[in-house]
């Protein structure tokens, strides 16, 4: 069965132009173009994943995330987004979205995409890479600081780089000598410890998008 | 400075500066003991009964600062240069030694009734001429002069917010410099009547005065404090629109008309695209890197070069960039590396799709991996004609102390990778 997506954006052409290459591809469900009716349409038709726009009227993606989960913690996520700025994707990746990808995607790779955090992996793209090799960069230093959270292993730093790359998962596969299973196992607990980790980096990034009171 | 070595120049020396450092420079000038100077400085102010202050007072605007030459200024300095615009204090000082001048000759012809007036009129000049070039420069719709267009810029110590009107900033500046005319004016006023001794019975008129003036102040002050925050949201509405225009402005010079352009060459699917691509770069960086972009930035000339590439090709690149470095010489040879690197792929994979440029710079040390999707070829059978790859790539990086890696699989793309050591110090 094809994945049912919702796509949420507040402009009309770009929801219309993402209707239209996915077309046969998934089943779109409905397009939101604010917060409310994205949070309505949402609990009503329950996709399978949720496209959604970071910046938005209204406190943007981050705030479907956090109404959505007050009904429907399971619900998925797929942000997708023309930004640049490093802390406004982390902060929608904090809050609950299972992946990034950016706006110049192929339609092909996008449904790609959507199958996978259908699944419940993990999504992401050369420019998440780099924002999260980034932020887990350097040694931490604080004492409290969770070794099991707070820090990227060898291979998960090895899987990141080589997405950055622009490395496919199979193609990391081959490279890294283990399997595309693995890769995704690597992926989901990078996914893990930035939503959870404390890393000052991360809590900074956070604070600057005024998420943290 | 070439002369400090020989002999230096007459400038207050802030460093030892007790007050404006006048006296502290004088005596590095005539390369004797601070302590000496102000030694003979106190005994001339005792002998002139107080003239060599004045004399102080008025040197301290005309000798200029060395704080040119890399020092901090001074806390009474820097108050001194925002309370003050030179032109309008010199202006005053000119007006106030004039003053002295005609007394000082009326005094010599005989028309003279007593001495306890000249400083009293000096005073008193000066402070209206400094009141009188203020209210002119205060003027609705006279044009700001030029100069407190330039004091108010240097007055600022951090580099001016945009889009704040630069006469609004001299405000300040201006209320200092009126209230020392006030000052200047008042004081020469009492300085009159206590020399006459005629402070005494005016001492209950001073009363009233300032009751009236306490009172006034109190029904007043309401009024005033509306009228204050009128102004203030006035001026804020007022950046807010300028803010706006300003936006606007830049959406037509560079969105509008490249829609326009778009438009025009709709028959030709790569140049939109092209022209797509750099709009696109064009306002994201406008939008998000205003804050972050460095100059002699590792990071920021390999994007550069990214985006040049891209240009001339049409062929999407994709640049992620993790850390940073300097940009030395060795760092330039990696950009150029880098800038081969791409165009090879652009020309003989731009079919192929999007390019990816992955930097990562920690350390001290830089890798760069360029990776297309196009043919791919055999890095061992490079024709010895194609020079780009192996001059221009491998050899550039090797003569910096570097390294450069072709890997290409016929059929999935080719990867090259660039490396720089951390280097030894």
């Amino acid at each position: 069965m094809k994945p049912s997506v919702v796509i949420v954006d507040d402009h009309e052409i770009f929801r219309s132009g993402v209707r239209a290459e996915l077309e046969g591809l998934v089943e779109v469900l409905g397009d939101a173009g604010s917060v409310e009716e994205a949070v309505r349409l949402i609990s009503e038709r329950r996709p399978d994943v949720v496209l959604l726009d970071v910046h938005m009227p209204g406190g943007g993606g981050v705030e479907v995330i956090r109404q959505v989960a007050e009904t429907n913690p399971s619900q998925r996520f797929l942000a997708l987004s023309v930004s640049d700025a490093a802390e406004d994707v982390i902060a929608v990746v904090r809050a609950g979205a299972r992946g990034y990808v950016t706006k110049s995607i192929g339609g092909e790779e996008l449904a790609g995409a959507v199958a996978r955090v259908r699944q419940g992996d993990a999504v992401f793209s050369p420019r998440l890479a780099g924002f999260v090799l980034d932020a887990f960069a350097g040694q931490i230093t604080e004492a409290e600081a969770d070794p099991e959270l707070d820090q990227l292993t060898m291979r998960e730093r090895e899987v990141l780089r080589l997405i950055a790359r622009g490395y496919l998962y199979k193609e990391i596969a081959l490279e890294l000598g283990i399997s595309a299973k693995t890769v995704e196992a690597h992926v989901s607990a990078v996914l893990r410890k930035l939503q959870l980790s404390n890393r000052h980096e991360l809590s900074r990034w956070a604070v600057e998008r005024r998420l943290v009171d | 400075m070439a002369t400090a070595a020989a002999r230096p120049r007459f400038e207050r020396d802030t460093e030892n500066a007790i007050v404006a450092g006048l006296l502290a420079g004088l005596a590095r000038r005539l390369d004797v003991d601070p302590l000496l100077v102000r030694i003979v400085f106190g005994v001339l102010v005792l002998v002139t009964g107080g003239a060599a202050l004045v004399v102080y007072v008025i040197a301290w605007p005309f000798v200029p600062g060395d704080e040119e030459a890399g020092r901090p200024a001074t806390k009474t300095e820097r108050w001194l240069r925002r309370a003050s615009s030179p032109r309008r204090l010199r202006l005053a000082a000119g007006v106030g030694l004039l003053t002295l001048a005609t007394l000082l000759v009326f005094r010599e012809l005989g028309i003279w009734w007593s001495d306890a007036v000249i400083w009293p009129m000096v005073m008193a000049a000066s402070g209206a001429a400094l009141l009188w070039a203020q209210s002119r420069a205060m003027q609705p719709g006279l044009e700001v002069e030029p100069e407190a267009h330039a004091v108010a810029t240097t007055a600022a110590e951090a580099p001016s917010a945009p889009g704040l009107p630069a006469p609004r900033r001299a405000g300040a500046a201006d209320l200092y410099r009126g209230g020392f005319g006030v000052a200047l004016v008042v004081g020469a006023g009492l300085l009159f009547l206590s020399a006459n001794d005629a402070l005494g019975g005016a001492r209950e008129a001073v009363l009233v005065a300032v009751a009236a003036i306490a009172a006034l102040a109190l029904i007043l002050a309401p009024f005033l404090w509306r009228l204050g925050r009128n102004l203030a949201a006035e001026r804020a509405e007022r950046i807010r629109s300028q803010e706006r225009a300003e936006l606007a402005a830049h959406l037509h010079d560079s969105v509008l008309q490249t829609l326009t352009l778009m438009q025009k060459r709709a028959d030709n699917p790569r140049e939109v695209a092209t022209l797509a691509r750099r709009q696109e770069r064009e306002l994201r960086s406008w939008l998000f890197d205003g804050r972050s972009r460095r100059t002699a930035s590792l990071a920021t000339a390999i994007e550069d070069a990214a985006a040049e590439v891209e240009d001339a090709h049409g062929v999407p690149i994709e640049v992620v960039v993790v850390g940073d470095l300097e940009l030395d010489e060795r760092a330039a040879a990696l950009v150029a590396a880098t800038r081969e690197a791409l165009t090879n792929a652009a020309k003989f994979a731009g079919d192929a799709g999007a390019v990816a440029v992955y930097a990562e710079m920690q350390n001290g040390a830089a890798q760069v991996f360029v990776r297309d999707r196009g043919a791919g070829f055999d890095p061992e059978r490079i024709p010895d004609d194609r020079r780009g790859v192996r001059e221009s790539i491998v050899g550039r990086m090797e003569r910096h102390g570097g390294k450069a890696t072709v890997r290409s699989t016929p059929g999935s793309g080719t990867e090259i990778e660039l490396t720089l050591e951390a280097e030894e110090r």
